[in-house]
């Protein structure tokens, strides 16, 4: 989020789209009911079904599932060619004036730069276009044809009522009223806040469908401020944390990122990721990479690793493909190369797509670990549970370890939620049996390989056999020595340019901004830097004050960055420092203390003037919010439509008869996989997978209470579907993809509504997850069986919203 | 005079023993008086911080296990309620985090390592130190065998393809650290959490 739950409450109007919080995030859903009570507030939900959500929102519309593009990119060109968008923003913290390259284009659906055979893009061309001074070339009037105010205009044109209309199924009035009641949002005291969760990301265009949501925050003037923002409410309890630590294929702590295979010299690594400004003064934060790089390097390999040696660049692995993601990773298993896998606290055979494929893939490894807490499906996929999972394990060669895990409950440590709050927390019982932390577990097995390699010798053994590793028990590293060392401390005594000492070594660091870059701080995560300092553990702070009453409670736990609640808060204020309005203000300019100030820590130098010219969004090298994302995506600057891979319509009516333009041209998709897609004529339902709101995942079909209230399997279908297949509530039905089936008991719902796309009827099929063959509910088939293995072309997250299928009486 | 006793600060004097009891007979018992039954039940209860382990809004929880902390006294969660002090959640909890004792204690916790040998149909349990052992074996002989040192083009690329690792986004960050320093440093790029699904 880049705001937090509690703001929700300052929000004008809130659009839920992609997400379904009042079931699956009902108690930050609260802030959206305060809202609605206390602000006046109006929730708009847009979503292929009737969500509970829905049920106490003021105005929803009906969506089918994938087409979030088109309603967004109408909206963009309705905002534009009604005027109605925040001006002084627009102009002052967008690049709308920038001017880009005259060799960038866009036609027939593709953008300039397209490699048909490679499904990529050279993106060389989307850039700006910089002028004598090196900087990027600006027309403040927004005239000139290639600013990018003026492109995006062009862009989003062909998004007329009518088009948005026939792609997503929702009425042309519905949509004029939506898009008016958004639209009104671009006064500047008042703000919209954008809540989507998995609804938006597990589709082969989610990273654009949040671009989009973006642009539309940016023209309507509500990024940075209370109320306002884009809000991705997420998924488990600490999926924040581990992004933001970089457990990712491609990524270090702190979203630094791994070379790949061509980047051999390490001045290059870090002078392309240290971002030097193009615009003239601004911040550009990101242009003090290798300090928190070389931070990083100092707490893994201490004094191995040196300014003569690069920091240990060498001993980092590089990459030779962009992402070694679980969808390529997967797709190596099934073919035979890899030997191992470890899954922790991870459910792959429920949690990845087409499940016949990930058996297959884990049947062909040598060995396989599995740590939990619980008896995972994927720890028993080798073994025959009828046709909920119909296997041999004669046939299944893989050694599979089982590790029993600590839960929450036996564990100290910090998670961190979706509105990025690092809370702690403590062990309240002892773990079962001879279950044990991750942290043990990790610990003492990397003791027996560092020793494996001690004795024996082998293959660069140098990153182990130098790994820091001064925990006071090394096979038990405690949560408490971890946290301090992801925070980091001054090596050596730290000194301004007067040479006076300004931090003594070994002393907890207060914040990143006193990382260096020669090898004196160590850092294990620059984010995090501040949560564990001289002043001892801040995670576990409990000031629930909020003397601004905003909803802002920077004494309850601790929030990265630097305990800032509301990102680019510095945009609450206009360019002169004050706030849009009396009722929006939140951080501003003091004359008198020469200095911003106001509820939250100010996203911005603290010191640097209105005057200065600096704008908000600090990690840019322009310094402002990007309409155009120059080299940040990978398939496309703008958001465009394309279909889901599976779509009961069978062409993009964006770009009817071409068809490299049906689906997104750059996502990645193996030969074996788009042999599986199914075709609209047999398999005519669109169909989605969603969570209900008495289950969390595969987790709590183990819990007795979750278990009782939502015992057995489901599918929805609408009345008409039913009525079709000569079904009634109570059926058992059975639902096939082109990959495989599963079967459930039928709701028969008029949350289920069909819609007409073009001159056809489409139905949708809901298909909640949360079984499986281990736990105590009644056994249920995995609904991975159906869903298609193909991802987002920026996170190859897979299109678990979006496939088709084929409904049957069972 | 008027005196807001709240369920927690009652809580506490009812623990400070006999002098405080006539407190109720005065009428300052706490609003919800019903409850104060259950409340006495976990007058004797630990109580811990916690957060919720379900999905991301981040809900703070109170734990209540058995036993007063002495020595050779093993903690046993009894009941999770919600945080009262909480900012967002303000002492509620939902559907799933309602049913948090049911996971704790749920039947199908792990509790001893165990191996499935090739082509087996059953679990054999193990130590924890044979099961490391093997695990620590399978790692080096796979690393030795298919570590890349150098790539085709002669790029150093110190990196291992032939072992993959899925780390838990349930998880504490402490435990995602070390995960993550481990991991990267055995050379493993096949290397994702949830946040990729």
């Amino acid at each position: 989020m880049t705001n937090h739950w509690v703001d929700i409450r300052n929000a004008n109007l809130i659009l839920s789209m992609g997400g379904n919080s009042a079931e699956a995030h009902p108690v930050g859903f609260r802030w959206v009911t305060e809202a609605i009570e206390h602000n006046n507030a109006e929730l708009i939900t847009i979503d292929p079904r009737f969500t509970r959500t829905g049920a106490v929102a003021q105005d929803k519309a009906f969506i089918r599932t994938g087409t979030d593009i088109a309603f967004l990119g109408g909206l963009i060109s309705f905002l534009i060619e009604t005027d109605q968008i925040q001006h002084e923003y627009v102009l002052n913290y967008t690049d709308a004036a920038l001017v880009v390259r005259a060799d960038f284009g866009f036609e027939d659906g593709i953008f300039s730069g397209y490699d048909e055979s490679a499904r990529s893009y050279d993106k060389q061309s989307w850039m700006y276009e910089m002028g004598d001074d090196g900087f990027a070339r600006r027309d403040e009037s927004l005239q000139n044809p290639r600013c990018v105010y003026q492109l995006v205009r062009e862009h989003y044109a062909r998004y007329t009522p009518d088009m948005v209309s026939s792609i997503t199924g929702i009425p042309v009035d519905t949509i004029d009223r939506i898009w008016r009641k958004i639209a009104a949002t671009a006064v500047p005291d008042r703000t919209m806040t954008i809540l989507y969760a998995l609804g938006w990301t597990q589709h082969s265009i989610g990273s654009q469908i949040i671009r989009a949501a973006a642009m539309v925050q940016l023209l309507l003037g509500n990024m940075g401020l209370p109320g306002g923002g884009v809000n991705a409410l997420r998924g488990h309890s600490n999926i924040q944390g581990l992004t933001d630590l970089g457990l990712l294929s491609q990524l270090l702590p702190g979203y630094m990122s791994l070379a790949n295979a061509k980047e051999q010299d390490y001045a290059a690594y870090i002078d392309k990721r240290a971002k030097q400004p193009t615009v003239e003064g601004q911040i550009s934060y990101w242009q003090h990479y290798e300090k928190f790089h070389v931070s990083l390097m100092k707490s893994w390999y201490g004094d191995a690793a040196t300014e003569g040696n690069d920091w240990c660049y060498e001993w980092l692995p590089k990459l030779e493909r962009p992402l070694y993601d679980v969808l390529d990773t997967f797709e190596r298993m099934s073919k035979g190369e890899l030997n191992g896998y470890f899954c922790q606290g991870f459910n792959p055979l429920a949690s990845f797509p087409d499940r016949a494929k990930v058996t297959r893939a884990l049947s062909s490894l040598k060995y396989l670990v599995v740590m939990d807490p619980l008896n995972t499906e994927t720890s028993e996929f080798w073994k025959n549970y009828g046709e909920y999972n119909d296997v041999d394990p004669s046939q299944i060669d893989t050694e599979v370890f089982r590790l029993p895990t600590c839960c929450f409950a036996e564990d100290d440590g910090s998670i961190v939620n979706s509105a990025r709050w690092l809370q702690w927390h403590w062990a309240a019982q002892p773990p079962p049996g001879e279950a044990r932390p991750d942290t043990r577990i990790m610990g003492e097995l990397f003791m027996k390989v560092r020793q494996l390699y001690l004795d024996e010798g082998g293959v660069f053994p140098d990153p182990i056999v130098n790994l820091t590793w001064d925990y006071r028990i090394p096979s038990e590293p405690k949560a408490e020595e971890l946290a301090r060392e992801f925070n980091g401390r001054a090596l050596e005594d730290l000194t301004d340019e007067e040479g006076n000492v300004t931090r003594r070594a070994n002393e907890q660091l207060p914040g990143f901004a006193e990382l260096t870059a020669d090898g004196k701080t160590a850092a294990g995560c620059w984010i995090f830097t501040g949560c564990w300092t001289e002043d001892g553990n801040l995670m576990a702070r409990r000031d629930n004050s909020d003397p601004y009453g905003t909803g802002n409670t920077l004494g309850w736990a601790w929030a990265w960055p630097m305990n800032r609640r509301v990102l680019y808060n510095r945009a609450s204020a206009d360019v002169q420092g004050r706030p849009w309005g009396p009722n929006k203000a939140f951080i501003w300019w003091s004359s008198e203390q020469s200095r911003w100030i106001g509820a939250d820590v100010p996203d911005f130098p603290v010191q640097s003037p209105p005057s200065r010219g600096q704008m908000p969004f600090i990690m840019q090298p322009e310094g402002v919010g990007h309409l155009f994302a120059a080299q940040s995506m990978v398939d496309g600057p703008f958001p465009e439509h394309y279909e889901p891979f599976e779509s009961p319509v069978p062409q993009n009516l964006l770009h009817p008869g071409k068809e490299r333009a049906r689906n997104n041209p750059a996502a990645r998709i193996f030969d074996g996989d788009r042999a599986a897609l199914g075709r609209p004529e047999d398999f005519p339902h669109a169909a989605t997978t969603y969570r209900l709101t008495e289950h969390f995942h595969y987790w709590t079909k183990h819990a007795e209470l979750n278990a009782i209230v939502q015992p057995q399997q489901f599918v929805e279908i609408g009345e008409g579907l039913a009525a079709d297949i000569g079904v009634v509530a109570g059926d058992w039905v059975k639902v096939i993809s082109n990959r495989g089936f599963i079967k459930a008991v039928a709701v028969v719902t008029k949350r289920m509504r069909p819609m007409m796309i073009g001159d056809k009827q489409v139905h949708h099929v809901g298909i909640p997850l949360h079984w499986g063959f281990t736990g105590v509910a009644k056994k249920g088939y995995l609904v991975n069986a159906l869903t298609p293995f193909v991802g987002d072309a920026n996170t190859q997250t897979p299109e678990y919203k979006s496939f088709t299928v084929r409904v049957e009486k069972a | 005079m008027a005196i807001n006793v709240t369920r927690r600060q009652f809580f506490k004097l009812g623990g400070a023993g006999l002098a405080s009891s006539s407190l109720a007979m005065m009428g300052f018992a706490p609003e919800p008086a019903e409850a104060s039954i259950r409340q006495f039940k976990l007058t004797h209860a630990k109580e811990t911080r916690n957060t919720c382990t379900y999905c991301s809004v981040g809900c703070g929880i109170l734990i209540y296990s058995n036993g007063d902390g002495a020595r050779n006294v093993e903690q046993n969660v009894f009941h999770i309620e919600g945080d009262p002090d909480h900012p967002v959640s303000r002492g509620s909890l939902c559907p799933k985090g309602a049913g948090l004792l049911d996971f704790v204690h749920s039947k199908g916790r792990l509790e001893y390592p165990q191996i499935r040998a090739a082509g087996s149909d059953q679990w054999q349990r193990v130590t924890w130190d044979e099961a490391l052992n093997r695990i620590a074996r399978h790692i080096k002989d796979d690393r030795d065998a298919n570590f890349v040192q150098r790539n085709s083009q002669g790029e150093t690329v110190n990196h291992w393809t032939t072992t993959g690792f899925l780390a838990a986004s349930g998880s504490s960050n402490e435990a995602g650290y070390i995960t993550h320093k481990v991991v990267r440093n055995l050379g493993m790029v096949a290397f994702d959490n949830q946040a990729r699904v």
